[in-house]
């Protein structure tokens, strides 16, 4: 029975030391079985005395009181004394827990109002702090918004200062001209004042006049004619008639170009029906009635308004023209559509929906598509190969011969030329050489011949001098005039010596 | 090709007859007119003062030479070297003398514009306009020479007068809505005249030929406006370069622009063949000389040069030009159709060494020509579509739609050639050097 009082204090040792957490409104609810002592009279009987003091003086000790027994002779009598003061430090024990309680009470209470206080205030703060963000937020929209605005205005003054630095720049150049022109009206004016000055003080007026031979007939060899009405008129008459004719070549210019146009136009009417219409014919498969519908009638709406325009073509008036130009935008309206079709087709057969016709001739389409590669790769490789064979030419070194010959190759025409003028060069220098030798030795000849004649002549004038009369003189003269003649011989045999 | 002799020249005074026959050369006071076949020396006459202007009667019968600072014209047979006709200004003084397109009448303009005399040499009529204006081009005769077009100015306004050339006939007299009126230019066929504003203002005004406003053509307002008109040689179209360095084309039915061509310095569009020309000093020769070099015998310390295409795009040189002063050199200055109408060739300013041609057909750029030195002239063959300019150097330069090719002018001593025009027959140019003349014979069509 003292396992089940002890629980029972147990549990009035738990339910007391609740945890102070909890709302203070638990708070005051079990604390009363420390107020009053219900009487629980359960735990001590007559019968279990000695072990309710043995427990009691067991729990004392663990306390830290005092044993409230006294060993006599091996026997546990109850020490009253020790008993009552263990009691009534006991007592004082409670006492002080009890204030102590009432002073955590106090202080739990206090607490829990201050944190209430706490959250509402922090609610408050908060409520605040989203107020001022977003305060803060309009603040920098409006900032941001006036940022831009300068921004604007800044890009608009530097625009009017530059229009203002283009009018400056245009008004000093203009001032500059004005001033320019006012100077060189100023020199004029000032060379007139001067020459009026001149004039008036000049006595001698130079009178202009003019001095001609006779009079030269016209140009055309017509008359001039009298000034009268009827020239004036005539003339008037001549302006406009130039004027007539311009106006007529004009218009005879545009007539021609505007014909010329008219059947470019047809031309390319005709021309677009004709793409038009096989092309319509040999697609759509699908819907292969409707549009042989419509191209039966738009041949028909087409050749009507052929026939229609035949009529009308000579005549050049608003209506015909009116209706080319319609045509032709009808026609390219459904060229467009047509090609709208054909765009979409396109994509269909792109995205693998496509018709078995055009399956194939997509496969076609790539085959060739392989087939050109192929061309170019190999036209690439070739030029690649002719590359490589050029650089090699130029940059490997060669052997003798094989240089020779390259090298020969190109200058082959130029070398042969080139020969055969060595040729010809030797040939004139051979004879060249043979002339030179001949007039050497006509020379050596001529040497010859002179002094044989130089001979001749002494010997000859020895004996004149040997026979001289009193014709001395005669004969003198006569050696004078033989002696130049000689002189100018031998300058004459002598000149063909020129070197060549 | 052959080059002729070099011949004395003064003032660049040189010009061919009408007819194609003879060419006339002023030296100094004197007037030499050649044969242009055999350059041989036909007549020869002498003026009484230094000779400032000359030109051929349309006939090829009179040439007349203009003499400004003494204020005398001296007009001379062709066919009577005795004939001889004077005329004297007098103190009104003489500021420019032109033949009438009859070949018998000549127009003086005196000093200060005071007015134009209209001497004749069938009879002894003299004839005064007044108020002429003095502009840019004041006076346009048209091309069958019946009408002539003058732009006049009084009491601060602008008026055109259109004369009958017969009897000097005063046909038309209208005001034009100009602040300044530059210039007047007939078209071709006669029957459009052009009348443009000066630089101060954009205004192209058409009018026809009985004084009718066709129509008003303004691109923008107050920048510089009109620099160069020009008109295609069958009047469709009327080219307007201006300032702001483009070319805006008139057509002649609507009088709107048809296209503008803008003279971009970066090319990029790829139908537009760029032609450099580049120059290279030849290395002194070594052993290896080719034959060809030998066989030309050319001249081997001269500066060759010749034209490199670059690839795109290209970059053409330009020259900023000085803000602050009057007439600035930046705008098209030069405009020039080609005689089938297919070509426009163009010279922006601010670009002065590059000449660009145009495509009328395609409407864009078909060549640039990019010289090494300021182009000073072009002018086209009046017979095929082929341009020759000149840059003031030694050579002679060539476009046409097969390539582009540059000569040098064989002449002992170097001959800078600073302006050239084209004998009427498209078979030879004439080179104008500073006081020397050369004919260029275009033997063979061969180009590079």
């Amino acid at each position: 029975m003292p396992e089940s009082s002890f629980e029972d204090i147990n549990n009035i040792y738990v339910s007391s030391t609740m945890p102070p957490s909890r709302q203070y409104s638990q708070s005051t609810i079990p604390l009363l079985p420390f107020r009053h002592y219900i009487g629980n009279t359960e735990f001590c009987t007559e019968n279990n005395t000695s072990e309710c003091m043995l427990y009691i003086s067991q729990e004392l000790l663990a306390l830290g009181f005092p044993s409230i027994f006294f060993d006599l002779n091996g026997l546990r009598e109850l020490d009253v004394i020790s008993a009552l003061n263990s009691m009534y430090g006991l007592l004082q024990m409670h006492r002080r827990a009890v204030g102590m309680l009432a002073e955590l009470e106090v202080e739990q209470l206090r607490v829990s109002s201050d944190l209430h206080c706490q959250q509402l205030t922090n609610s408050k703060l908060k409520d605040q702090l989203e107020l001022s963000k977003k305060e803060n937020l309009r603040l920098c929209e409006r900032e941001r918004q006036l940022e831009a605005n300068t921004k604007a205005l800044h890009h608009c003054l530097k625009n009017e200062k530059e229009e203002v630095q283009k009018l400056q720049n245009v008004i000093a150049s203009r001032a500059s001209q004005y001033n320019h022109n006012l100077k060189r009206k100023e020199r004029e004016f000032g060379k007139l004042k001067e020459r009026l000055n001149q004039l008036l003080t000049d006595k001698k007026d130079k009178k202009q006049g003019m001095d001609v031979l006779n009079y030269v007939g016209r140009s055309d060899g017509k008359r001039s004619q009298w000034k009268t009405g009827k020239t004036d008129s005539r003339h008037e008459s001549d302006m406009y008639k130039a004027l007539l004719n311009e106006f007529d070549k004009h218009q005879r210019e545009l007539m021609i170009e505007n014909a010329e146009l008219k059947k470019v136009l047809q031309q390319i009417k005709q021309e677009m029906v004709g793409i038009l219409s096989p092309k319509r014919q040999s697609g759509e498969t699908q819907k292969e009635e409707k549009p042989k519908e419509f191209t039966d009638q738009q041949i028909a709406s087409d050749e009507e308004e052929e026939n229609s325009f035949k009529g009308t073509s000579e005549m050049s008036c608003e209506h015909a023209r009116e209706q080319l130009s319609n045509s032709i935008r009808q026609q390219w309206r459904k060229l467009k559509d047509h090609m709208a079709n054909l765009d979409n087709k396109a994509s269909l057969v792109h995205l693998g929906q496509g018709i078995n016709e055009e399956m194939i001739s997509k496969e076609v389409h790539q085959e060739e598509m392989e087939r050109l590669k192929l061309e170019i790769q190999q036209c690439k490789d070739f030029i690649h190969t002719q590359q490589q064979l050029l650089q090699q030419q130029l940059s490997t070194p060669w052997d003798e011969e094989t240089a020779a010959v390259l090298t020969d190759c190109y200058m082959l025409e130029e070398k042969e030329r080139l020969k055969e003028e060595w040729k010809t060069f030797e040939e004139q220098k051979k004879n060249f050489e043979m002339e030179r030798r001949t007039f050497t030795e006509a020379a050596i000849r001529l040497g010859h011949e002179r002094k044989m004649f130089e001979e001749d002549r002494a010997t000859w004038l020895k004996h004149q001098f040997l026979n001289m009369t009193f014709t001395d003189q005669m004969n003198l003269k006569t050696q004078n005039t033989l002696s130049e003649y000689a002189v100018q011989e031998q300058k004459h045999i002598s000149s063909p010596k020129t070197p060549l | 090709m052959n080059f002729s002799e070099v011949f004395k020249q003064s003032n660049q005074l040189c010009k061919v007859s009408p007819d194609g026959k003879y060419l006339a050369t002023c030296v100094q006071y004197r007037l030499v007119v050649r044969d242009v076949n055999t350059l041989q020396i036909l007549q020869l006459y002498t003026c009484l003062d230094q000779v400032a202007s000359m030109e051929w009667s349309s006939d090829s019968l009179f040439i007349l030479c203009a003499m400004y600072k003494r204020g005398l014209v001296q007009v001379w047979s062709l066919e009577q070297p005795d004939w001889h006709c004077k005329i004297d200004e007098g103190s009104i003084g003489l500021v420019s003398s032109r033949w009438s397109p009859d070949g018998r009448h000549i127009l003086n303009t005196t000093e200060f514009h005071l007015r134009v005399t209209v001497w004749s040499l069938c009879n002894k009529s003299v004839s005064y306009i007044k108020y002429p204006k003095a502009c840019q081009k004041g006076m346009d005769f048209s091309a069958d020479g019946r009408y002539m077009a003058l732009a006049e100015r009084r009491d601060c306004k602008d008026y055109i007068s259109v004369f009958v050339c017969d009897d000097w006939h005063l046909l038309r007299h209208f005001e034009t809505d100009t602040q300044d009126l530059a210039g007047v230019e007939w078209s071709p066929n006669g029957c459009v005249l052009a009348a443009w504003d000066s630089c101060l203002e954009y205004k192209m005004l058409l009018y026809s030929l009985d004084g009718r406003l066709l129509s008003t053509y303004s691109a923008y307002e107050w920048s510089l406006g009109i620099k160069s008109v020009a008109w295609s040689p069958s009047s469709q179209f009327l080219a307007i370069g201006s300032y702001d360095e483009k070319v805006r084309i008139l057509n002649h039915i609507t009088w709107k622009k048809l296209t503008e061509f803008e003279h971009h310095p970066t090319i990029t569009n790829s139908k537009a063949v760029v032609f450099k020309e580049v120059e290279k000093r030849p290395v002194i020769p070594t052993e290896d000389l080719s034959i060809q070099q030998i066989a030309m015998e050319s001249s081997l310390f001269d500066i060759q040069s010749k034209y490199e295409i670059p690839p795109l795009p290209v970059q053409v040189p330009v020259v900023k030009p000085d803000p602050d002063r009057a007439n600035p050199k930046i705008g098209i200055s030069a405009i020039a159709f080609s005689v089938d109408n297919r070509y426009l060739a163009t010279k922006n300013d601010c670009m002065p060494q590059s000449v660009w041609v145009w495509d009328m057909q395609r409407l864009g750029p078909t060549a640039v020509l990019e010289q090494t030195a300021p182009v000073r002239f072009f002018a086209w063959d009046p017979r095929r579509p082929r341009l020759a300019l000149c840059t003031g150097n030694t050579k002679l330069y060539l476009w046409s739609p097969a390539g582009c090719v540059s000569v040098k002018v064989p002449v002992e001593g170097g001959f800078q050639v600073q302006s050239l025009f084209w004998h009427c027959s498209g078979d030879s140019v004439v080179l104008l050097g500073k006081d020397q003349l050369c004919l260029c014979y275009m033997a063979t069509d061969e180009e590079k």
